[in-house]
């Protein structure tokens, strides 16, 4: 039943991990859920996730995973944990030898054993089934089938929670795609260089030491501007529907921002077709990744960098009427020409990358958007040029 | 883990308003020593909180206000040069001693002190992205070395840290597998009556009904770049207090405005909505359903 909690999160997206789970498993030791339900969930909460916007998540699985318990649940949450754990019906997959040798052992070493297994899992995500293969004859013979028999083993090929998990990271947009990469990184870089700016508050300690001799010892300090990259990038990238010819591209595109350490900030964003009342920090779009447009904009002063990301081909009502968006369950009142503008509005540097060329940029909305934004091709030379739109001028 | 209870426990203070859950995250972090992260809108109270614990707790409280441009090591030491290569130029302070120039950060200072500290380390993600990671191993083991001089400085007593964010940065995932994480929401109607009453006892029914109608009909407005905090709100009831609005003239109208926006385009917005004849809300059914009990 608590493992299910777990593996509930993990299906939902919720990157918890094992570090999280013995947090917890320690807490329930130190009693600190009292003897209420609720307390447990408000514990859970704490231990397990880590951010607000996995909150819904954590609410829906829980509730899935104790509906009906709180009548029989009991005052001892934790002791149930340790029942569980303890009982041998849970371990179907193992042979008599080591059912006894399972209840020779102590809840707490197996609970370590359990763990060192799955952690183990946890690293080689991609190796799922070889895994229960080399199970058996791992020194951990029980420790280590029972959770990849029970849980990980069956299931994990059919859900793949580690996989949705990875997800979370971009997996699929950047693994393997090294090898047209390099222009487009030369052409990102230029984003860092021109905006070192700064002012000198570093001690140039070997100048310094050099000056200083040079002044016949009198100390002479010299200071020099830290070596940081000033730029806040936020990126707003369609996805699917008419983007999906240019997946390839665009993947292309965020892989060089990720490898691309030299920003001091960067968040990317997620729409389809066009931008309205939210926006989605995952690729998938799911509701849970919602976040409010209009949230972004306080949070983000002037000086991020806008790239947007899509072809601004879209049927013009999609752009210009309320209730516009593709998604009926999303619609809302304004229109999204209304959040473009104010998106090129409140930021100071903005531009749009087509992945499609110019040539199809006469067509109805993409004449529209380019008034709001400089659109630029999603080619090294389109980059380039971007990039001396978002920094270039004041230098 | 011992299954012994008898950590310290902090019960909430009085002239600080927790909830249950939030209390009991608290106390989860202290007893399994483990930094708290608290996020939460700004103005709902995350730096106040540390510095409740510690008088609820009776400890001793050291803070560390992170900015843009701290770094994870000025937490634990800094070491002078600068004085020390002054002092070698004016043949004051004892040069050879490398000792003298090292100075002890917030977290250095913590974890050498003999009593046991609350260590707030506020809006950590002020700082670079890899600024949390810089500081794992410390948090983790509470030790560190002073390189200059070899060093090891362990916890006498391993302090408890309460770390807020504001959410404009995402910390890394390291970071927080090792954080008790709690997020204070928004006071809800209720909860915000009790939070004024501790502020602003014994305050006209019908005025404060008013004051809280404008203020969440405020935050409901999308089109705000900066929603109005609680601490925003206790200083406007102030305002309206000291120049004695009358009733009547805070249920048409949102006097001293300032005090709620601070910024031009906001007050902009509400100058707009006014001249356009739109009307402020005077009863809770004009919010919505969810503000009527």
């Amino acid at each position: 039943m608590f493992l299910d909690l777990f593996y509930g999160l993990r299906d939902e997206g919720v990157p918890v991990a094992i570090q999280e789970w013995m947090t917890f498993l320690h807490a329930l030791e130190g009693g600190l859920h009292g003897s209420s339900l609720l307390r447990f969930y408000h514990l859970g909460r704490a231990c397990l996730i880590k951010s607000e916007t996995y909150f819904d998540a954590y609410d829906r699985v829980f509730a899935r995973v104790f509906k009906g318990v709180e009548g029989a649940f009991g005052d001892d949450v934790a002791e149930k944990v340790l029942d569980w754990l303890r009982d041998p019906k849970n371990f179907p997959n193992l042979s008599p030898e080591e059912l006894e040798r399972l209840q020779q052992l102590s809840a707490d070493e197996l609970m370590q054993r359990f763990l060192e297994t799955l952690a183990k899992q946890t690293e080689r995500h991609d190796g799922g089934d070889r895994w229960i293969g080399t199970g058996g004859k791992s020194p951990f013979g029980h420790g280590g089938q029972h959770p990849t028999g029970i849980r990980v083993g069956g299931p994990a090929k059919s859900r793949s929670a580690m996989k949705v998990a990875e997800e979370r990271r971009f997996e699929n947009y950047r693994t393997d795609l090294t090898l047209d990469l390099r222009q487009m990184r030369v052409a990102l870089r230029r984003l860092r260089q021109l905006t070192r700016a700064g002012e000198a508050s570093e001690l140039d300690l070997d100048e310094t030491i050099d000056e200083t001799c040079r002044n016949a010892g009198e100390i002479e300090f010299v200071f020099r501007p830290p070596r940081r990259n000033d730029v806040r990038l936020l990126l707003l990238m369609d996805v699917g529907g008419t983007m999906d010819p240019y997946y390839e591209p665009v993947s292309q595109l965020l892989t060089a921002l990720h490898e691309e350490r030299g920003l001091r900030e960067f968040q990317p964003y997620y729409f389809h077709n066009c931008i309205y009342d939210h926006v989605y920090t995952t690729g998938r779009m799911l509701q849970k990744d919602a976040v409010p447009t209009g949230d972004i904009l306080r949070r983000l002063d002037t000086r991020w960098k806008v790239v947007v990301v899509g072809d601004a081909a879209m049927h013009p009502a999609e752009l210009l009427e309320p209730h516009g968006n593709i998604d009926p369950r999303r619609a809302s009142p304004t229109p999204g020409v209304v959040w473009l503008h104010r998106i090129a509005d409140h930021f100071d540097r903005s531009v749009w990358l087509n992945p499609e060329g110019p040539a199809y940029w006469e067509a109805d909305t993409a004449r529209v958007i380019r008034r709001l934004f400089p659109m630029f091709h999603l080619s090294v030379d389109g980059i380039t040029e971007a990039v001396r739109s978002l920094v270039g001028g004041r230098l | 883990m011992s299954k012994d209870n008898g950590f310290l426990r902090f019960q909430g203070t009085p002239g600080y308003i927790a909830s249950g859950p939030l209390v009991d995250a608290v106390n989860c972090a202290i007893a399994l020593e483990r930094p708290l992260l608290l996020k939460g809108e700004p103005g709902t109270g995350k730096t106040v909180l540390a510095r409740h614990v510690a008088e609820g707790l009776g400890m001793p409280m050291l803070s560390w206000h992170i900015k843009s441009t701290s770094k994870a090591a000025e937490g634990l030491y800094v070491y002078d040069t600068v004085q020390r290569l002054n002092d070698s130029r004016f043949g004051t302070g004892d040069v050879a001693d490398i000792r003298h120039y090292i100075k002890l950060g917030a977290l250095g200072r913590a974890f050498a002190a003999q009593e046991r500290h609350v260590l707030l380390i506020d809006e950590i993600d002020k700082a670079d992205l890899e600024f949390p990671n810089d500081l794992l191993r410390e948090l983790d083991e509470m030790r560190f070395t002073v390189v200059e001089t070899g060093d090891e400085i362990v916890a006498a007593q391993r302090p408890v840290v309460m770390i807020t964010s504001n959410n404009e940065k995402e910390l890394p995932d390291a970071f927080l597998r090792r954080c008790i994480f709690y997020y204070i929401e928004f006071p809800d109607v209720p909860l915000m009556r009790r939070i004024i009453d501790v502020h602003h006892p014994h305050l006209d029914a019908k005025l404060l009904d008013q004051v809280l109608i404008k203020f969440y009909w405020l935050r409901e407005q999308t089109e705000l770049r900066k929603k109005p905090s609680t601490s925003e709100l206790i200083d406007w009831i102030s305002a309206l207090l000291r120049a004695g609005v009358s009733l009547e003239k805070l249920e048409a109208h949102i006097p001293f405005v300032g005090a709620l926006l601070k910024k031009e385009q906001d007050v902009d917005a509400l100058n707009r909505f006014d001249t356009k004849g739109g009307r402020v809300p005077q009863r809770w059914e004009e919010l919505g359903p969810k503000y009527v009990q």
